[in-house]
């Protein structure tokens, strides 16, 4: 809560400093001294900074984040219409990075130092070597272009008119109970999504094998090896579950994090997420519209923090049992 | 000591980029094209004997705009971190020894830096600056000095129980000399580590701002906006794309290997 | 009937220095119910042979062992993985030094039981499992097994940790239990008990045990023989008994000497190392 005051704040601050008239901007070349007088009017900018900053929270409390001089609608409204798009790719790449990098990570430590740890540890190494949009755009050309197994671009074949209920196509193309739009959807997606969960698979990859690799010295490890568990088990449950706990605050930020490379892959993908809004806005000093995308992305990753924070206290017995008095 | 092949081989990039950015001139077969020269006879040629990597849309020789772009790359890498390094750092050993309410309020001022993810910060940052290089690095820079504070700190928050440092406060020792001439060097290990990572890092978060347009501008030759303007010419014109972005992963991949490297040498904990 | 026979055990490790021989050929037996102790400070090798018997350290990358261990006749290190695996917790089971972190914190007591009693019976269900868990409890003085089973090892005493272990180690019913410095984390007043109860437990079952100590204190009370290892070398061997009366290698009268005793007297200096030590074996003769 503190961060998303600090970072609002922040943003709010610098935004006003920078020199440049955001109303003479956005009214372009043409306008009159006297259209761009009450622009200014409107949008408090003569006032005194802190004013601007409580004019700003009133607005926010009433769900008002202005206007936006680049779409000219409501803020609120391009949110809603581009939100629903960016949460989707980034759920679907999160999904992407446990389902894959998790058990790179286990398989990964139980053949320490085998060819099999070698192989994952270079390749999670390079995974991590490159931004998003690099892979975006060579999973692009080898997979969509040359391998010409994915569609390229977009989310979701013209062909298919999909009314948008909840704006997560997942979600809407079955409410519409047409199942090859679904199908048509899940196509879409894959490649961004896995475009961006790259890196992420490759940290969690990593951070996995490093915890295992501690938890295999652990003594209860050897008792379990004693009395002859099956390795896959001691792999896969004994010494795994130990092992997450502490790595799911980093691959908490690791997912959250994806919100910013999620701009990257959009702009490759040509997906009609937050990104292209976003830059654009910024590109056009569009204050109101900033403030807004600003304040939903830090939003996103307090929830964001909040469920891993929830997930963790959940999947931790000391910390569940923590009230429980000693036997 | 070297004896873990992988960091050779990152020792080994790092060392042929770095040469590369410093003697740009030299080694660049057009190295004019690093500026705003055009030739549209030889625009968008494929890779060839001439052009290694072939030629943009203005008919500029790729492979020495990424020599150029390396240059620039590394020059902002060391750059932040010169500055960066110093103020993280310096912060967090006193978060980390004074302890009290110096320790809460610069913690907390970390906190909220550190739980924004790096790229949407940057991107924010970007968003209300000019883009130009000089923002840019101011604003990389801003953002990356928690890292450092909360690095050290952590370490100086351990190592203020531990004896030596008792005992150079039972001698009588001022707190400055405590923290830099005892704990610092203890820290040092790990601060060297990540900076040797951090370059690959910054190399990340700047080509990514300048993919969106966000950071350096044309006609200076950038990683992230060659790879942007040759996106939409796939997959003909594959060239002006992969081979910056190529570009990009060798550079940060030889960080990661010598980072890595260094962190086993140097025994870092992950 | 020998239960355990070990014939010139040798282990050796190798690393980036060179080759470090850890064991000198070792040769140890027990019968079928008796109950043996293994003394020696820490280094000398007595952990390692217990851990050579699971078939634990052979796998190891970097360790060479040569020698034989026939177990109920047949040769451990000959054995094909599968079966030498099928011992480890059914017939020879092992308990470690410190009870409580050698439980899983991220696992109830439960589920540690299911996974132990499925190495007798791969088709064993959950509620199978809990009922005879609950008896096994019982058996080592555990008051409300039920809760127990619930639980975590974090939200348990020391005391209480090492009797759900022993519970464990004999729930196969093994013909030996490898027994490593048990008690050793704990006060000596839980201690005591706890080998006590040990000790009724092997007795009613037939186990054998090796015990592997430094406590000569403990050793007397709980073993009929003892091997005493120095430096990877048995240096004498024979009836607790004999031993204790009448040492005879010039390393067991140091250890002997170096017991705390209450009459006073202060703790004796045990003598730094001397050639004495490196003087062969020492057997004395069966009861």
């Amino acid at each position: 809560m503190v961060v998303l005051i600090g970072v609002s704040m922040l943003i709010f601050v610098i935004a006003r400093i920078i020199p440049g008239d955001p109303a003479r901007i956005a009214l372009g070349p043409n306008a009159t001294t006297e259209q761009i007088e009450n622009l200014r009017a409107d949008l408090h900018l003569d006032e005194h900074i802190f004013s601007q900053y409580g004019h700003f929270i009133a607005d926010l409390f009433r769900g008002d984040l202005g206007i936006s001089l680049y779409t000219n609608r409501p803020v609120t409204l391009d949110i809603a219409q581009f939100l629903p798009a960016t949460l989707e790719l980034v759920l679907i790449a999160g999904i992407f990075m446990i389902l894959i990098g998790l058990p790179l990570g286990v398989i990964s430590a139980r053949f320490q130092n085998k060819w099999p740890d070698h192989l994952i540890r270079v390749i999670s190494l390079v995974t991590v070597s490159a931004p998003s949009f690099v892979w975006a755009v060579i999973f692009m050309l080898l997979f969509a272009f040359y391998l010409p197994l994915f569609p390229i671009a977009g989310r979701l074949s013209d062909i298919y008119e999909i009314d948008r209920v909840t704006g997560f196509l997942f979600i809407d193309t079955l409410i519409a109970g047409n199942l090859t739009a679904f199908g048509d959807a899940v196509c879409h997606i894959i490649l961004p999504a896995l475009a961006l969960a790259l890196s992420g698979i490759g940290q969690a990859a990593r951070l996995t094998r490093a915890n295992m690799v501690e938890t295999y010295k652990k003594p209860y490890i050897e008792m379990a090896q004693a009395y002859g568990f099956f390795p896959s088990r001691i792999a896969n449950h004994y010494a795994f579950k130990p092992s997450i706990i502490p790595s799911l605050t980093i691959i908490g930020l690791d997912f959250a994090a994806m919100f910013g490379n999620a701009f990257l892959v959009e702009a490759v993908f040509a997906w009609p997420g937050l990104s292209r809004y976003g830059v654009a806005v910024i590109l056009r000093k569009d204050l109101n519209a900033i403030m807004g995308t600003v304040l939903i992305i830090a939003l996103a990753f307090v929830v964001v923090n909040i469920i891993v924070d929830l997930i963790i206290a959940f999947l931790n017995p000391r910390i569940r049992y923590s009230e429980k008095a000693k036997s | 000591m070297k004896s873990n092949p992988l960091s050779l081989i990152g020792f080994g990039l790092v060392l042929t980029i770095s040469l590369c950015a410093i003697f740009a001139p030299l080694i660049a077969p057009y190295p004019d094209h690093n500026g705003a020269v055009v030739d549209f006879l030889n625009a968008n040629k494929e890779p060839s004997a001439q052009n290694w990597m072939g030629t943009d849309l203005v008919g500029r020789d790729i492979f020495s705009r990424i020599i150029y772009a390396y240059q620039i790359s590394l020059i902002l890498g060391v750059v932040v971190l010169a500055i960066s390094t110093p103020i993280g750092t310096v912060v967090g050993l006193i978060a980390g020894y004074r302890g009290g309410w110096i320790e809460t309020v610069l913690m907390r001022v970390t906190d909220v830096f550190l739980s924004v993810p790096p790229l949407v910060l940057a991107i924010a940052m970007m968003g209300v600056l000019q883009p130009t290089l000089t923002n840019a690095m101011l604003a990389v820079t801003a953002m990356w000095w928690p890292w450092y504070a909360r690095l050290v700190y952590n370490i100086a928050r351990s190592e203020r129980e531990e004896g030596y440092v008792l005992a150079a406060e039972v001698i009588g020792a001022s707190s400055g000399h405590i923290t830099f001439r005892e704990i610092l060097p203890n820290c040092l290990p790990a601060i060297i580590t990540k900076m040797t990572l951090d370059m690959g890092f910054v190399i990340i978060i700047a080509s990514s701002l300048s993919f969106l347009g966000l950071g350096v501008q044309p006609p200076t030759p950038d990683l992230g906006s060659m790879v942007a303007e040759g996106a939409r010419y796939l997959p003909d014109s594959w060239w002006l794309s992969v081979f910056p972005g190529l570009a990009i992963l060798l550079a940060v991949f030889g960080f990661n290997l010598l980072g890595d490297g260094l962190r086993e040498i140097l025994g870092v904990e992950e | 009937m020998t239960l355990l026979d070990i014939k010139n055990l040798e282990l050796s490790f190798k690393n980036f220095k060179g080759v470090t021989q850890v064991l000198h050929g070792i040769d140890l037996s027990i019968r079928r119910g008796e109950r043996v102790a293994l003394v020696g400070e820490s280094g000398s090798g007595k952990s390692v042979t217990a851990r050579l018997i699971l078939g634990l350290l052979q796998e190891a990358h970097n360790a060479t062992a040569r020698g034989q261990i026939l177990f109920d006749g047949q040769d451990i290190n000959l054995m094909k993985n599968r079966d030498q695996m099928g011992l480890r917790g059914t017939d020879v089971s092992m308990i470690f030094q410190d009870p409580t972190s050698s439980l899983n914190p991220s696992f109830t007591i439960e589920t540690q039981f299911y996974d132990v009693l499925k190495r007798r019976t791969l088709s064993l269900t959950k509620d199978e499992s809990f009922k005879r868990a609950t008896q096994l409890l019982s058996d080592v003085s555990i008051a409300d097994p039920e809760r127990v089973l619930k639980s975590y090892n974090f939200q348990m005493s020391g005391g209480m940790n090492q009797r759900i272990m022993i519970a464990m180690a004999l729930a196969n019913k093994p013909k030996l239990l490898l027994a490593d410095e048990p008690g050793t984390a704990l006060d000596v007043t839980v201690q005591s008990q706890t080998l006590k109860l040990m000790q009724d437990l092997v007795v009613e079952n037939e186990t054998a045990v090796l015990l592997i100590s430094h406590n000569l204190g403990v050793v007397r009370e709980f073993a009929d023989r003892l091997y005493v290892i120095y430096r990877g070398r048995i240096v004498e061997e024979g009836p607790t008994a004999a031993i204790f009366n009448n040492p005879q290698h010039a390393y067991t009268k140091a250890l002997l000497n170096a017991i705390p005793r209450i009459t006073g007297g202060g703790l004796p200096e045990i003598a730094e190392e001397t050639d004495d030590y490196l003087a062969p074996k020492f057997t004395h003769g069966a009861i």
